[in-house]
């Protein structure tokens, strides 16, 4: 076989050279099948690890939070306002006109047992954590939060209501595991 | 065309045979003075192989009833034991038996109860407290046990059982136990035997003579060490079986390829 | 660049004429990868150096995901290595990867290497190539030995204490480099924290010296199993599509051993002492570097001087760089010189034995076993060499690679004809 050319054959597509381009083709697929599924497992890898995902949920027992107290827990590494309303600041948060408000939300949109109200404590405005957590903290006109970074004020139901901030306080998912224990996240 | 080919074969057993001898060799220095290990029968060797999750849990058992008060088991959280065919509640009420320190609000330590994400709870605070603890040796972290001794699980399995009467030539001092396959320490190990016949009793029933113990101990630090084990190989099943059809493919196109060149 | 002129545009597409147009990447790759002419008799010992490429992509590759999640930090390097193998998605896969592809690394080199010294691939016009491979292999061992540091484990520690210690043995100097090396006074924190940012970035230098290696290689195009030049077009065929369905078939070869390691074996190379975070206040047993640099061990420890087994283990690599000096033979490869095959085979079996005694304890018979061997391998190289190639009657060579491979080798040329010198 005194073969003296080496360019592979072009033109004519003799049963030879339609089984090498079967061959080739189905090579070139796996191959291609195989690279794709290498790649996967190292993006997968900078999705969260077993670890971070652990932590993505906190339980809180309420017990200890008497009405008319607030606490902070951290969940995500964000902080979450956990009050135990009184009947003042629950009465205050149903009677608002929900049509002023820059972002209309009813009270009953907002908590899932009138008593507890639970969001996240992060300015809607720039990120700043509002005060009214303590009671020496002010409060604002709203019996809320107030934000000293730029005077953002929130109600008694975490809704905007003076100021820069665009939007209320963000609602974390939770679910009352007890009628006193919650697990956010 | 022989010649090339003989040649090519004895270049590559060469190459070959640097690897295996090299790895064994280099720690074959022990094996002269090692009794030879007892082999257990483990249901993860093998290409095949499984964890035995019951066995696991046993051993898991265990680990908290006998070990733990002098091991510790680092590398693990409380969650990893899911794995073993725990359920969500019960890893949270394992996790929860064992205290670990926390700030209060008032920056305090104080003691709550883990939780699945915690770390295993180590019997000392570190490497000082558990030498003082222990007549001056540190009882080994066991998450790595394993994979840090020649044998694995079978030095494991072995070391177990290998507590017998010292030979009149041996002196031990006080704290000193004979155990025929320590041999980092001359078969003087400072660990007294932890398991003896029905040290543990199992919910189930299962066997619980040290042999069985053993067994089910070094299964569960098997899995401890290795965690992935049974899903790597899973994978390598696959992986193994899809390369060698892309080889057969490729060598095909390659020969098909060449045709005309040779 | 030896490429035929491409005939016609580069592609129909007119995107890719456009951007050729302006950086030629596509008449490169046409020329370099599809068209370049490469000898038609290549064995499947020249599937190395492309399988090394890969492997080193593998390298860097799998070593950038490892290194986000891995910390520098001496009390949390061992914890965030077990992290990674244990919480962070397919961190295992990750790990064992590059563990494994280190050794794949090394195996895939040293059969690159041996493939060059028994066909001649070293000799002229091709010294720069080889040499150019040289400090690849240089900084290949630099960047093994300082990532086996960085899980800090027991072997990890010690060996980083065991080879920066060499340094002292340098008159004068040696201390003052020691403590330079380290960042303190012992192996600790800083010389992690550093060995780290080196071990990162080195692999990057060795694709910069890589891409030169690859430049010198076209200059003059690969040598052949019969170490003779090509004489006309019937010795060549074009790289593509030939030697790139060789490469892919020979890469899934390599694959399956590869990964029959990272599936069911993945510990198989390493020593168990690793397992253990490092501890400076006690010694394991037996501190042995990783397998492919116990041949270097063994000739580091063959000498009773410290600064000799330094200079010998620099030494063993330095005869290398200048091989091409010390083979005097005008014929280049080992098919057509019988008795230098025979000193082949001797080295390559003095590797080997040099491998195995580096994994023993310097005691007893393997003292008198490393000596001999070491001196075997300088004996082969400063002594064997240049006289054998003066002394030894080669075979005769055919007239052609065409000639050799199409006619079954019958035609060849009367006694005494030499390679054509370029």
């Amino acid at each position: 076989m005194a073969e003296t050319t080496n360019i592979p054959g072009t033109g004519h597509h003799g049963e030879g050279e339609t089984r090498r381009d079967f061959l080739v083709l189905t090579a070139s697929a796996l191959g291609a099948v195989g690279a794709a599924s290498v790649v996967w497992p190292f993006i997968d890898s900078m999705n969260p690890a077993a670890d971070t995902l652990a932590n993505s949920s906190t339980e809180v027992d309420l017990t200890p939070v008497a009405v008319g107290q607030s606490i902070t827990v951290v969940w995500q590494g964000k902080p979450v306002f956990i009050r135990h309303r009184t009947e003042k600041e629950i009465k205050e948060a149903g009677d608002v006109n929900v049509a002023e408000l820059r972002d209309p939300q009813t009270d009953a949109q907002r908590v899932k047992k009138t008593e507890w109200l639970i969001v996240i404590g992060i300015c809607t405005h720039l990120g700043c954590i509002p005060l009214g957590q303590k009671p020496s903290d002010p409060r604002g006109e709203y019996d809320g939060w107030f934000c000293p970074c730029h005077g953002s004020q929130y109600d008694s139901s975490g809704r905007i209501r003076k100021g820069p901030a665009p939007l209320n306080l963000a609602l974390p998912p939770y679910e009352f595991k007890t009628d006193t224990s919650i697990k956010i996240g | 065309m022989i010649r090339r080919f003989l040649l090519g074969a004895a270049f590559a057993v060469t190459a070959a045979v640097t690897l295996p001898v090299a790895a064994p060799v280099a720690h074959a220095q022990e094996a002269a003075a090692e009794p030879e290990l007892l082999k257990g029968d483990w249901s993860f060797s093998g290409i095949f192989g499984t964890i035995d999750k019951a066995s696991a849990q046993r051993g898991l058992q265990i680990y908290k009833e006998v070990c733990s008060n002098c091991h510790g088991l680092y590398e693990m959280s409380y969650r990893n034991i899911a794995a073993l065919g725990y359920s969500e509640e019960q890893v949270k009420n394992f996790a929860a038996q064992y205290q670990v320190p926390d700030l209060n609000d008032d920056g305090a330590v104080v003691q709550r109860p883990a939780k699945p994400s915690d770390k295993f709870v180590r019997p000392f605070p570190n490497e000082k407290a558990a030498r003082a603890a222990n007549n001056g040796a540190y009882p080994p972290d066991l998450a790595l046990i394993e994979k840090s001794r020649e044998g694995g699980a079978d030095y494991v399995y072995s070391l177990l059982q290998g507590y017998k009467t010292p030979p009149a030539d041996v002196k031990l001092s006080d704290g000193q136990y004979y155990n025929i396959y320590f041999t980092a320490g001359g078969q003087k190990i400072g660990m007294p035997q932890p398991l003896t016949d029905g040290a543990v009793t199992f919910a189930d029933g299962a066997p619980n003579d040290l042999k069985s113990e053993a067994h089910d101990i070094a299964t569960f630090l098997a899995w401890a060490a290795e965690p992935e084990q049974d899903r790597r190989k899973e994978m390598g099943v696959k992986v193994m079986l899809f390369l060698i059809v892309l080889t057969g493919a490729l060598y095909y196109a390659k020969r098909k390829i060449w045709a005309n060149v040779h | 660049m030896t490429a035929h002129p491409s005939q016609g545009p580069v592609s129909q597409n007119k995107l890719v004429r456009w951007i050729d147009h302006r950086l030629p990447v596509f008449t490169m790759l046409k020329s370099e990868l599809e068209e370049y002419p490469t000898p038609r008799n290549l064995n499947y010992f020249w599937n190395f150096g492309s399988l090394a490429g890969v492997v080193l992509v593998i390298m860097i590759a799998s070593g950038i995901f490892l290194a986000m999640n891995y910390t520098p930090n001496a009390d949390l390097a061992f914890s965030s290595v077990e992290r990674i193998v244990r919480d962070v998605n397919y961190g295992w896969l990750l790990r064992y990867i590059h563990m494994n592809g280190a050794s794949m690394f090394f195996i895939v080199v040293y059969i690159h290497i041996f493939r060059g010294l028994y066909y001649g691939s070293y000799k002229a016009p091709r010294e720069l190539l080889w040499m150019l491979g040289v400090v690849i292999l240089l900084l290949m061992m630099a960047t093994a030995f300082m990532g086996y540091v960085l899980p800090w484990g027991q072997m990890s520690f010690w060996g980083a204490t065991v080879i920066t210690n060499l340094f002292s043995a340098i008159p004068k100097v040696g201390n003052y480099i020691v403590t330079l090396l380290w960042g303190g006074f012992a192996v600790d924190n800083p010389t992690l924290n550093r060995f780290f940012a080196l071990h990162y970035l080195l692999p990057f230098v060795i694709c910069a010296v890589v891409a030169l290696h690859l430049v010198a290689l076209h200059q003059h195009g690969s040598n052949n199993p019969l170490g003779i030049d090509k004489k006309g077009p019937q010795d060549w065929i074009p790289f593509h599509p030939y030697y790139t369905v060789k490469d892919a078939f020979g890469l899934s070869v390599f694959l399956l051993f590869y990964c029959f390691l990272i599936f069911f074996d993945p510990n198989f190379f390493g020593s168990p002492d690793n397992y253990i975070p490092a501890n400076p206040l006690s010694t394991p047993a037996s501190i042995e570097p990783e397998w492919y640099f116990l041949p270097f061990y063994a000739i580091l420890r063959s000498l009773p001087d410290k600064l000799a087994g330094v200079l010998a283990m620099f030494g063993a690599i330095a005869v290398l760089f200048v091989l091409p000096w010390l083979d005097t033979s005008p014929v280049r490869s080992g098919k057509f010189r019988p008795k230098f095959r025979i000193f082949f085979w001797l080295l390559l079996i003095d590797a080997v034995i040099l491998g195995v005694v580096g994994a023993h304890k310097p005691e007893g018979w393997w003292v008198l076993i490393g000596r001999l061997a070491t001196a075997w391998y300088f004996f082969h190289f400063i002594i064997v060499l240049p006289i054998l190639g003066k002394l030894e009657r080669p075979l005769p060579l055919p007239t052609s690679i065409a000639q050799a491979v199409l006619k079954g080798g019958a035609a060849t040329v009367a006694a005494g004809a030499r390679m054509e010198k370029p």
